[in-house]
């Protein structure tokens, strides 16, 4: 990449870096696992595969539960994370993400707390609730997969949708590495939770979450120019690179492994380290791509100059 | 011109706030819900009469009451204030230029400390030829009250809204300090305060204004290099100034923020520059994020559909 010559004021950033912190890099992880889960949880429902179905659903209520505690916690003011109820915004992604969440997240709980119900006695209100829950369960479930593709994917509008340079930029292919990244890590779940004779849909959709996080993480940081330079340099490079050699691995572990419980196992942790480092290193390559005025006035400039161009052939 | 307290609303909660679908341009105060709102008001801070006093500055700070920034000597000319932030809602920048005027040659070397000052100010022998290679620049620069603004469309509580006089401001008893606009603003203006836990940014001095006042800052100018007043009177202003400094051989004068067409419809706050607008910090071409954003949502509209498929595909695509 020629570097190209350019004005500022005495090398000092324009924009300011995003004030967010690593909880909301972790909770792109957690809502992408909460994502993956329900729909592994809801497939394994509706083919008849319990042990698919309970991880599934276990997994999306922690992943869930932890997501809102990191969200609220990255604010200024916690106590006001209410605040977010006031209005529904369709221009602003985090306030679509609260409702989003605000929508899956009882679901996802309901079809967790279901799966105690072998557990209850069988007479008496706890005996009512063993025979109620398992349908609530199910319903809840299959609302929880309907919402599940939009909590994993709306997360990519929330950092386009920002004057930061490389994560605006990529706002055609961030979805589709999160949207896989988030079904690689429920496929992890399912590698980790269910013996290799029942993992099939896991394997399966490791290999589909990974080929689309790898198509979209290569059209990231191959077609945005010299926004693509932060996904490929530094510490966000490193993750990336960790990211994708995390999930051929995994992906390899899982199609190749057969049937040793302890192979599948481990090509689940991988997937799941996989979104892990992938999702901070988008998140760190954004924030890289703000601190530093090149990625700001190059481009900009660029497009000044063919619009400029462009009047001046008219 | 007043309008009663009861009749303000917060027009984010009660009707559409966004402009996400509005072209550039347009009437961003109607478009926020108002009704008989007053003429939009702004600021035009033409930097060719700046002295770099930082009335503007001080004033901000007392009447707004914004904490103190602390002592930070940045070495950077005389400028120790660095940027617009939590706690500078005016920053005045000091650019120092070596650059060639009249028929001096360009000097080889680079930029160079002026030092101490001698009996006159550098270069003022009364002539354009006799100028030295040296020129100072500076500009009070202050959030742009964009047309279409970022902060604004992305707030998700409500605590940014559009006033009557088609300014930006933060409630800051609604702000939960979540800092999507930190990160949405093409100009890196508002900013989250540290121990506060809110943004916090120029109100245009929306009590000021809305007693029939006039911002702090401006008020303070000793140059008139900050005006404020009616956006279209402003903009009328500016052009004139500007023709009259091309007039005078300034030939790199020119107007920032002032076209309605721009990436944000324009500023409510604009200038005059007399060079790049990136040699004084400003972003060349700043566009609002949220242009895009229908387009973002077909994408990601795609790839969670791509996202159902390889789940359904995942479970009916084998025996096992």
């Amino acid at each position: 990449m020629p570097r190209a010559e350019f004005s500022s004021y005495y090398g000092r950033p324009i924009l300011k870096p995003p004030v967010w912190t690593w909880e909301i890099a972790a909770y792109l992880f957690t809502g992408g696992l909460a994502a993956g889960s329900s729909l592994l949880a809801a497939g394994g429902q509706l083919t008849g595969r319990p042990e698919v179905r309970r991880a599934g659903r276990v997994v999306a209520l922690a992943a869930v539960t932890a997501s809102a505690a990191l969200l609220v916690k990255d604010l200024g003011r916690p106590e006001r994370f209410h605040h977010m109820l006031r209005v529904a915004k369709p221009t602003s992604p985090m306030s679509v993400g609260t409702w989003i969440l605000g929508a899956y997240g009882p679901a996802a709980g309901l079809a967790a707390v279901a799966e105690v119900a072998p557990l209850l006695p069988d007479r008496g209100p706890l005996g009512l609730a063993r025979r109620v829950l398992p349908p609530v369960g199910r319903a809840a479930g299959l609302a929880a997969a309907a919402s599940a593709p939009a909590l994993g994917t709306y997360t990519a509008v929330l950092l386009a949708d920002t004057a930061v340079p490389s994560w605006h930029e990529a706002y055609p292919h961030l979805p589709f590495v999160f949207a896989g990244s988030a079904l690689a890590s429920g496929a992890g779940v399912g590698l980790l939770a269910v013996p290799p004779a029942q993992a099939g849909p896991a394997r399966r959709m490791a290999v589909l979450g990974a080929g689309l996080e790898l198509f979209g993480a290569h059209r990231v940081e191959t077609r945005l120019g010299l926004l693509g330079e932060p996904y490929r340099i530094g510490r966000p490079g490193r993750l990336l690179r960790a990211g994708r050699a995390l999930t051929v691995a995994g992906v390899a572990g899982a199609v190749l492994g057969g049937r040793s419980r302890v192979v599948s196992a481990l090509s689940g942790v991988a997937l799941l380290a996989a979104s892990v480092a992938t999702r901070f290193g988008v998140f760190q390559a954004g924030v890289a791509s703000a601190r530093d005025p090149k990625y700001t006035v190059l481009p900009q400039r660029e497009r000044l100059d063919r619009r400029r161009a462009a009047e001046g052939d008219r | 011109m007043t309008v009663d307290p009861q009749d303000r609303v917060t027009p984010a909660s009660t009707a559409p706030a966004g402009s996400a679908d509005r072209a550039s341009g347009g009437d961003p105060v109607s478009a926020a819900g108002w009704v008989d709102a007053p003429p939009r008001m702004g600021f035009f801070t033409d930097t060719s009469v700046c002295i770099g006093c930082k009335a503007c500055e001080v004033a901000c700070k007392e009447w707004n009451g914004v904490p103190t920034s602390g002592l930070d000597l940045l070495g950077m000319s005389y400028d120790n204030t660095g940027a617009l932030t939590a706690d500078s809602w005016r920053h005045v920048a000091f650019v120092e230029q070596p650059r060639p005027a009249g028929q001096h040659p360009a000097s080889a070397g680079s930029a160079e400390f002026l030092g101490m000052p001698a009996a006159g100010p550098p270069g003022r022998t009364g002539s354009a030829q006799g100028r030295s290679d040296f020129r100072w620049l500076m500009m009070s620069d202050v959030c742009k009250h964009c047309t279409r603004a970022g902060c604004l469309d992305v707030c998700p509580t409500g605590a940014l809204f559009r006033t009557e006089f088609g300014t930006v401001v933060v409630q800051e008893d609604i702000c939960n300090g979540c800092g999507y606009c930190v990160s949405a603003c093409p100009y890196g203006v508002i900013d989250r305060r540290a121990g506060d836990g809110r943004v916090w940014k120029c109100t245009l001095c929306y009590d000021r204004i809305g007693a029939g006042g006039t911002p702090a800052c401006a008020q303070a100018c000793p140059t008139e290099s900050i005006q404020y007043g009616p956006l279209d009177e402003l903009r009328e202003r500016a052009a004139t100034r500007v023709a009259t400094l091309h007039e005078r051989g300034e030939s790199q004068a020119r107007l920032y923020g002032h076209d309605p067409d721009d990436g944000v419809g324009g500023d409510g706050a604009f200038f005059l520059l007399l060079d790049e607008p990136e040699v004084y910090g400003l972003p060349p071409d700043p566009q609002v994020s949220t242009r895009d954003l229908p387009r973002m949502w077909r994408r990601a509209g795609l790839a969670a559909l791509a996202m159902t498929a390889a789940a359904v595909g995942a479970f009916l695509g084998g025996r096992r």
